[in-house]
C-alpha cells in the first residue's frame, strides 16, 4: 500500500509478520475502519529461503531434503512429489511395496498435516483444548515416523526409485493400533468444535469462495473442494497406484449457510483425515513383499529434457517443473506452491469483513509460509 | 469492621484510650490488609488451580516440578520472575497512564472486597447500598483498561481497549436488570440482608434465590454477563489472542502484567462471590458454616468459569453484542417485570 494512497480515515494496522495467527511470517497490511477491514493487502517472503537457486546447486536426490522443508508440516507430501516427477523424467517405475508404502506414509502424513491446521483453527477461533488434542495425536504419527526413518519432522523418506528405508518390524500392527485409537477421537473433536454453536456462527458464512472465484485463482485442494468442486489429483490424475484404493473425496456442501465458507474448508479437511484413515487401512491389508531400493539408481543422471509433475498434498496441487541439462544436478526446478494461490485469494474473500474474521479466512486457507515463500 | 473494632476494644485494654481517629484506623488498616492477603492468596492459588483444570481437560499434567507436590509453588515462582523482570515502559507511551492503568484495574475488584459478605459477621463494611456500591466499584475497572489500551500507544492494545469498554458497558445493564429481580423482592441494597432473605426453606437451601422462579433465570443471567464483564471465554475478546495479541495488557510486562492478571483472577472471584450472596444464599449453607460455605460456594463457580473457558470458543464482537443487546437485555427486563409483578401480588 502506498503511503500517499492513505486517505487518513482509516487506521493501517500492521498484522505480523510477528503475530500469533498469521500462520508463519506473514505480514498482512489491514485498512481498518473500527473493526471492519476495509482492505488487506499480504506481504510475503520473509521465509525465502532460496529453494529453486539451492536446487540447482545440488545433485538430483540432494535437493530431496530442501523439498522436506518447504512444507515442513507434511514432509512426506512435499519429496514424494519430487521424487515422482523426477521418476517420470528417468523413466523409472518402481516396485509395488515402494508405492504402497508411499500411500501409507503419504495419508499418515496427511492426517498429521490436517490435525495441526484444525487443531490451529481452533486456537484461532479461540478454544484452546482441541489444539492439544489434536498434536497429541499428531505425535503419535511423529513417532511412527521416528520409528521408520528417524526423523520426526524432515524425513528426506521417498528417495528417487526408491524409500531410505523400510518400514520396521512390527509397523503394521502399530499403524493398526493408531488408526483405532484415532477415529473415535474424529467424533470427539467434532462434538467439542466442529458442531459447536460458537464455531458454526464464526465460520460459516466467513470468507466465502465462490466455486468460479476458486477455479480462477486455481486455488486447490482442500480450499478448492470446500467451495464444491470435486477435484483431487489422488482421484483425477492417479499416482502411486491410488486408482486401485477405494475412497471418497470430500466436497464443502454449505451446510451452514454459504457455500464455500470457512466452516466448509474446515469440514473438509476433517472428512479428509477419516477417507485417509480409510486408504491408509486399504495399504496396510494389500503390503506386498519386495525391496524398497531395488530401483534406487547409482547415480542420479536424467536425460536431456523436462518434466512436471505433480501431487496432492494437503494443502492442495503441489507441482514440480525440473529442467534436465544431462548432467548430475537440475538445471532448473520450479515449484508451483497450493499455498500461494490459496493466499491470493485472501485479500478477494475477506474484504470488508472484522479483524476476527481476517483470523477465521487465514486459518482456513491453512497456508505454511515456508512453502509459500520457499 | 465493626465487629473488628468491637473486638479490639474489648480485648485490648486501654484501647478505648486511644485517639478516636486512631480507635478507627486500625481496624481499617486491618481490613485492608486482610483483603489484599486475600487477593494475592487467591490470585496465586487460582492460576495455579486454572493451569491444572486446563491441564487435566487436555490431557496433560500442567505444572508438576516447582515445590513438589503437583508444582503448587508454580505460580510463586511466576510471581518472582515477574518481579524481577525489566521495568519497560515503551517509549511513545503515555508513562503517567501507563502506571497508572494496572493499579486501576486492580483497583476496581480490590474495593468490591469490601461490601462481600463472607459470614453473619465476617464483611468489612455492610454498607445499605451494598448491591449498588459493587455494581459501581466493579466497573470502574474498565476504565483502566481504557487507560491501558490508550496509553500504551499500540494498535492491538487500542483495540483491546475500545472492545473493553463496548463489552462491558453493554454487559453492565442486563447484569444489573437480573441484579434486580432479587433486590425487588428482598426490598433492600444491603448485601447481609439480601443473605439473611434466604435464610432457611426446604433442607435449609429451598430459600436460595436460584431455587426460586423468576430469579432461577435471572441467575443464568447475570452469570453470563458477568462472564463478560471479566473478559472470560466466550466474551474474551478484549484481550483475544489469536486476534490482537494479548489486547489491552500486549504492552506490559513484569509487575505491571502480574497486577493485569491478578485483577483478572480478583474480578472472576468477585463476580462470583456476588452471585453467590444474591443467588446461592451467601454464608447461609446447611452443611458447612459461615466464611467456609461462602467460598465453597463462589469457588465453584470460578471452576465453571474456567471450565468453560477450556471448553468454547471465542465470539466476535458484533455476535457479543447481539448476545446483550437482543437476547440478554430483553430476557432480564422481562424479569424484572415479572419481579415486580410478583412483589406486587
Amino acid at each position: 500500500m502506498q503511503v500517499e494512497a492513505y486517505e487518513g480515515e482509516d487506521m493501517i494496522l500492521n498484522m505480523g509478520p510477528q503475530h500469533p495467527s498469521t500462520h508463519g511470517v506473514l505480514r498482512l497490511e489491514l485498512e481498518t475502519d473500527g473493526e471492519i477491514v476495509q482492505r488487506i493487502v499480504p506481504h510475503i517472503g520473509y521465509l525465502h529461503r532460496c529453494f529453486e537457486k539451492h536446487a540447482e546447486n545440488v545433485d538430483y536426490p540432494g535437493v530431496i531434503p530442501y523439498a522436506d522443508r518447504m512444507d515442513y508440516i507434511a514432509s512426506m507430501n512435499n519429496s514424494l512429489g519430487y521424487a515422482l516427477a523426477v521418476e517420470k523424467l528417468m523413466g523409472i517405475q518402481v516396485n509395488e511395496r515402494v508405492k504402497t508404502i508411499r500411500v501409507i506414509v503419504a495419508e499418515l502424513n496427511r492426517i498429521a498435516s490436517h490435525l495441526l491446521s484444525i487443531g490451529t483453527y481452533a486456537m484461532d477461533i479461540g478454544a484452546y483444548t482441541p489444539f492439544l488434542h489434536c498434536f497429541r495425536e499428531r505425535e503419535k504419527i511423529l513417532d511412527l515416523f521416528e520409528w521408520t526413518c528417524g526423523a520426526r519432522l524432515l524425513y528426506n523418506y521417498n528417495w528417487v526409485g526408491g524409500l531410505s528405508h523400510d518400514l520396521p518390524d512390527g509397523f503394521v500392527e502399530k499403524a493398526r493400533q493408531f488408526l483405532k485409537e484415532f477415529e473415535p477421537v474424529i467424533v470427539e473433536e467434532n462434538n467439542l468444535l466442529s458442531f459447536n454453536k460458537i464455531f458454526i456462527e464464526r465460520t460459516a458464512n466467513v470468507g466465502v469462495l465462490s466455486k468460479e472465484m476458486a477455479l480462477s485463482y486455481n486455488v486447490t485442494g482442500p480450499n478448492l473442494r470446500g467451495s464444491g468442486v470435486q477435484w483431487d489429483l489422488r482421484k483425477d490424475i492417479p499416482y502411486c497406484g491410488y486408482e486401485t484404493y477405494t475412497f471418497e473425496v470430500p466436497v464443502g456442501l454449505g451446510k451452514f449457510g454459504s457455500l464455500g465458507s470457512c466452516w466448509d474448508r474446515y469440514y473438509v479437511r476433517v472428512r479428509e483425515m477419516e477417507e485417509s484413515v480409510k486408504l491408509i487401512r486399504q495399504a496396510l491389508d494389500r503390503l506386498p513383499e519386495g525391496d524398497v531400493q531395488e530401483h534406487v539408481p547409482k547415480r542420479v543422471k536424467p536425460p536431456k529434457g523436462e518434466v512436471f509433475g505433480r501431487s496432492e498434498t494437503p494443502r492442495g496441487e503441489l507441482g514440480y517443473y525440473i529442467i534436465s541439462d544431462g548432467g548430475t544436478n537440475p538445471f532448473r526446478v520450479k515449484v508451483k506452491s497450493p499455498c500461494f494461490t490459496a493466499l491470493s485469494v485472501l485479500p478477494e474473500i475477506s474484504k470488508g469483513q472484522m479483524v476476527a474474521d481476517i483470523i477465521a479466512v487465514i486459518g482456513s486457507i491453512d497456508i505454511v509460509m515456508g512453502e509459500l515463500d520457499r | 469492621m465493626e465487629a473488628l473494632l468491637q473486638y479490639l476494644s474489648e480485648n485490648i485494654s486501654g484501647y478505648g484510650q486511644l485517639p478516636v481517629f486512631v480507635q478507627y484506623l486500625l481496624p481499617m488498616l486491618l481490613a485492608c490488609v486482610l483483603c489484599l492477603a486475600l487477593a494475592a492468596l487467591f490470585g496465586l492459588v487460582a492460576v495455579w488451580v486454572e493451569r491444572k483444570v486446563a491441564a487435566h481437560m487436555q490431557d496433560r499434567l500442567g505444572p508438576m516440578r516447582v515445590g513438589g507436590w503437583h508444582g503448587w509453588a508454580q505460580t510463586l515462582a511466576d510471581g518472582v520472575k515477574l518481579l524481577l523482570k525489566e521495568d519497560i515502559i515503551p517509549a511513545q507511551a503515555d508513562k503517567a497512564l501507563f502506571k497508572l492503568a494496572p493499579i486501576v484495574v486492580f483497583l476496581g475488584g480490590f474495593a468490591s472486597l469490601l461490601v462481600l459478605p463472607f459470614g453473619q459477621r465476617v464483611i468489612v463494611s455492610d454498607l445499605n447500598i451494598g448491591v449498588l456500591y459493587v455494581v459501581a466499584i466493579s466497573s470502574f475497572g474498565v476504565v483502566g483498561i481504557i487507560m491501558a489500551g490508550w496509553a500504551s500507544n499500540n494498535k492491538y492494545a487500542l483495540f483491546g481497549g475500545m472492545r473493553a469498554a463496548a463489552q462491558i458497558v453493554s454487559y453492565e445493564i442486563p447484569a444489573v436488570l437480573a441484579i434486580l429481580t432479587v433486590v425487588i423482592p428482598v426490598g433492600s441494597l444491603s448485601m447481609q440482608e439480601i443473605v439473611k432473605a434466604q435464610e432457611g426453606g426446604w433442607l435449609g437451601i429451598g430459600n436460595w434465590f436460584v431455587f426460586k422462579p423468576i430469579t432461577f433465570i435471572a441467575f443464568f443471567v447475570y452469570y453470563l454477563a458477568s462472564l463478560a464483564e471479566v473478559n472470560r471465554t466466550p466474551f474474551d475478546i478484549p484481550e483475544a489472542e489469536s486476534e490482537l495479541v494479548a489486547g489491552y495488557h500486549t504492552e506490559y510486562s513484569g509487575m505491571r502484567f502480574a497486577f493485569f492478571m491478578l485483577a483478572e483472577y480478583l474480578n472472576m472471584f468477585v463476580v462470583s462471590a456476588v452471585a453467590t450472596t444474591l443467588f446461592l444464599g451467601g454464608w447461609n449453607s446447611p452443611v458447612l458454616a459461615g466464611p467456609a460455605a461462602f467460598m465453597v460456594k463462589a469457588v465453584a463457580l470460578v471452576f465453571v468459569q474456567m471450565w468453560l473457558r477450556w471448553t468454547l470458543p471465542r465470539l466476535r464482537v458484533d455476535q457479543l453484542m447481539y448476545v446483550s443487546w437482543k437476547v440478554l437485555l430483553p430476557a432480564s427486563l422481562v424479569l424484572v417485570i415479572g419481579a415486580g409483578a410478583l412483589a406486587v401480588l
